[in-house]
């Protein structure tokens, strides 16, 4: 067995570029800060692939079985001799497998800012939050407690605050930042009880521990927190639906996903890194870390498999209608993240039946790759064209040829055509849904052709629809470090899907057999070539065939282009209830009671100095005569009335 | 001769003591207020020098505070006429009321 502590170096390697920039970077190293950035997150990617090969080729298996391997262990607090919140580093192969992707996508994030955040500002203060941002999601994959892992995951949201609302001057970047921040925040509160119910049931806030004590149907534990029941629901029900509703704030998962379309004001890369391949994914791995014990509850794993599935078809079919290719793709985003979800809602523990962890697992770690491809190029484009809407766009293959390649297979990956990446892991997914729950099993086929549609929808408006205007070339495709990460994912996005998941990531550890059904493959393949088909018919040249079709569908096009207007009842409730009914009578008891309180104490001690203050006249004679009077009074006090 | 009682003594001092703080409470200008203290001073030497020789003949206790009290009243003068010099400099004047600036 390998001495694994170098690992904390992984994390740490970017929160000490996070101070040094922090501290120095607007100062000294305003144009190296991005090389410094990127140098420290480099030596952290190679430690991670170092680990990743040390791990699943040389020492994480024992009997054909990936272990859980507790790399360092400090104990930071300790409430009780069993209950400690401890700073710790686990090793499986989720861990391992997501911070490869964190290191790798972050490390290809940071290189493609090279080229287009420069010149900005505040560049070093940029690459201080990415560094901060890197640190915190890493800590989070590596948490060997559930207390560790909900601290970082606050850290994760304010660094990703932060960046949302790097254009502080733009007032919708700042009311976006806003925006994720509370929302996710008031998932978080969900996230801590489910915390509290779980820790105080099982006694440990260990994972290891608590998943070893929840998971034996023996223990005493377990008979707790089963037969403990509140509302018609046991705790183990309750404490596994808060911790999800952590997951799906943090996630973007329905009926918390406002947040992350707002959140496309931030830098381009950074929503390439934050909010399409690592931290919307952290609820999907929260719920992977946790999974022994949501698989033995029926109810929770319903929850989340419901949740995804309707996320990724609502997404899905909002992302049909916008026409901000960012906000094109955060939709897809979180319909991806949907799918991901129900994967895991479908799966049972261990086996066969744990195939729907594995596929979950697979398309984490393909998604992040083609999906922060599609986002890079997507900055690419903005960066040339200066402009988010389609309609800006258009004809741009000849200008940018690189870009057109690279998102055309992030586009074929995401749309499941194979051999590209995604095909595989969602072939995995529909095969798990397929043999658990035919009702998913529909939504998802249908959304994986609506992904199709999409996604050549944004491909079309973007590259083709109309020749190119002349003033759009005025500077080239962008830098040598803006194309190479381009590059780089998207032959990540071709070969992602042959990396062997399914004998390295499962629910108990053991390699599970897959293998490609043709028949089975056909349906999805098919619903995406009539989705590519059908785009093709309608934005590959510019006619108002698309515009007909939106007519047509009319309230349906209307309700999903206004997404459902989820933001007007989130605003009806929040303006029009909880102000009225918390809000003002907590404005009205603060003003007047409170307020009203401290003001009375302020006006009667003024009053009373106003009363006394003549004493202070400024006259020594006045003064003397106090002396005298005092002395006098002391001596009858003493001589008279003191006995 | 007769000899001279210690209540006449007493009286003596009692009366320069109250002559003195009549003076203090009084005037405004801050020589005359000195003196007045010096009044004060000395009327309470009186009252040491009194005690000693009536109430402990044996004994030099009150004498010696008697000289302490006149040398702290030398130096309390000289502070005092540097206060005044200085109130001077920046007043224009030692008359304590026009000097009344530090109030409420």
């Amino acid at each position: 067995m390998n001495n694994y502590s170098y690992i904390a170096l992984i994390p740490l390697l970017p929160l000490a570029t996070f101070l040094v920039l922090g501290l120095f970077g607007r100062k000294y190293f305003k144009t190296f800060s991005g090389t410094i950035g990127t140098a420290s997150l480099l030596a952290s990617t190679v430690l991670s692939l170092y680990t990743a090969y040390n791990y699943f080729f040389i020492d994480g298996k024992v009997n054909g079985v990936f272990q859980k391997i507790i790399a360092l262990k400090y104990t930071w607090l300790q409430f009780s001799p069993s209950v400690s919140i401890d700073m710790g580093i686990i090793l499986d192969p989720i861990s391992v497998m997501m911070i490869v992707v964190v290191t790798f996508v972050s490390l290809m994030v940071h290189v493609f800012s090279l080229g287009y955040m420069k010149g900005e500002e505040r560049f070093a203060t940029y690459y201080a939050f990415l560094s901060l941002f890197t640190f915190s999601m890493l800590g989070l994959v590596l948490s060997s407690n559930i207390f560790q892992i909900y601290m970082f995951w606050e850290l994760v949201g304010v660094s990703s605050f932060l960046l949302i609302g790097y254009y502080f001057e733009k007032p919708s970047a700042v009311a976006a930042a806003k925006k994720a921040f509370i929302v996710t925040r008031f998932a978080d509160l969900g996230f801590l009880i489910g915390i509290l119910i779980l820790a105080f049931y099982s006694g440990t806030l260990d994972f290891g521990v608590l998943i070893e004590r929840l998971t034996s149907t023996q223990s005493s534990q377990y008979i707790s927190i089963t037969s403990a029941s509140f509302l018609g629901a046991s705790m183990l029900t309750w404490g596994l639906t808060l911790v999800f509703i952590g997951g799906a704030g943090k996630s973007a998962m329905f009926p918390l996903h406002i947040w992350l379309p707002d959140a496309m004001e931030g830098p381009t890369p950074v929503s390439a890194l934050i909010h399409a391949a690592t931290m919307v994914v952290a609820g999907v791995y929260l719920v992977a870390r946790l999974f022994p014990v949501f698989s033995i509850d029926v109810t929770a794993l319903q929850i989340v498999t419901y949740v995804g599935a309707f996320s990724a078809l609502l997404a899905a079919i909002i992302a049909c209608t916008q026409t901000d290719i960012k906000r094109v793709l955060a939709y897809s985003t979180m319909s991806q993240i949907g799918y991901m979800m129900f994967a895991l809602g479908v799966s049972k523990y261990g086996g066969e039946n744990g195939l729907g962890y594995m596929a979950s697992m697979f398309h984490l770690f393909t998604h992040a790759f083609f999906k922060s491809l599609l986002f890079l190029g997507a900055g690419a484009v903005i960066h040339l064209v200066h402009s988010n809407e389609m309609k800006d766009m258009g004809g741009l293959r000849k200008l940018m040829p690189i870009t057109h390649i690279t998102f055309l297979i992030a586009c074929l990956a995401i749309a499941g055509i194979p051999p590209f990446a995604g095909f595989f892991s969602k072939e995995e997914i529909l095969l798990a849904a397929y043999h658990s729950n035919y009702f998913v099993y529909g939504i998802a086929v249908f959304t994986s052709g609506l992904t199709a549609f999409y996604m050549f929808r944004l491909y079309y408006s973007i590259f083709w629809s109309r020749e190119a205007d002349v003033h759009d070339a005025h500077h080239g495709e962008g830098t040598f470090s803006m194309k190479l990460p381009l590059i780089i994912l998207g032959v990540c996005a071709l070969v992602a899907g042959f990396v062997p998941i399914a004998s390295l990531i499962t629910s108990d550890g053991a390699a599970l057999e897959t293998h490609v059904d043709i028949k089975f493959s056909a349906l999805p393949v098919i619903l995406a070539v009539l989705g590519i088909a059908m785009a093709t018919f309608l934005y590959k040249t510019k006619s108002d065939r698309a515009s007909n079709v939106a007519e047509g569908f009319g309230g349906l096009y209307t309700a999903a282009y206004k997404k459902f207007y989820i933001d007007e009842i989130y605003l009806f409730i929040t303006k029009k209830i909880i102000f009225n009914l918390i809000g003002r009578p907590a404005a009205w008891i603060d003003k007047n009671i409170v307020d009203g309180f401290m003001n009375l104490l302020a006006t009667t001690t003024g009053k009373i100095s106003e009363l006394i203050k003549g004493f202070q006249s400024g006259k020594v004679q006045n003064y003397t005569l106090y002396f005298f009077g005092g002395i006098l009074g002391l001596a009858v006090l003493f001589i008279y009335l003191w006995k | 001769m007769n000899e001279i009682s210690i209540t006449q003594i007493l009286f003596v001092s009692t009366a320069l003591f109250f002559i003195g703080m009549y003076g203090l409470f009084t005037r405004r200008n801050m020589i005359t207020m000195l003196m007045a203290i010096e009044l004060i001073l000395n009327s309470v030497n009186i009252n040491f020098v009194a005690f000693n020789k009536y109430l402990y003949p044996g004994k030099l206790d009150g004498v010696f505070f008697t000289i302490f009290v006149i040398t702290i009243a030398a130096a309390e003068a000289a502070v005092a006429i540097a206060i005044i010099i200085n109130l001077y400099r920046s007043h224009h004047s030692i008359d304590v009321d026009d000097a009344s600036e530090l109030k409420y």
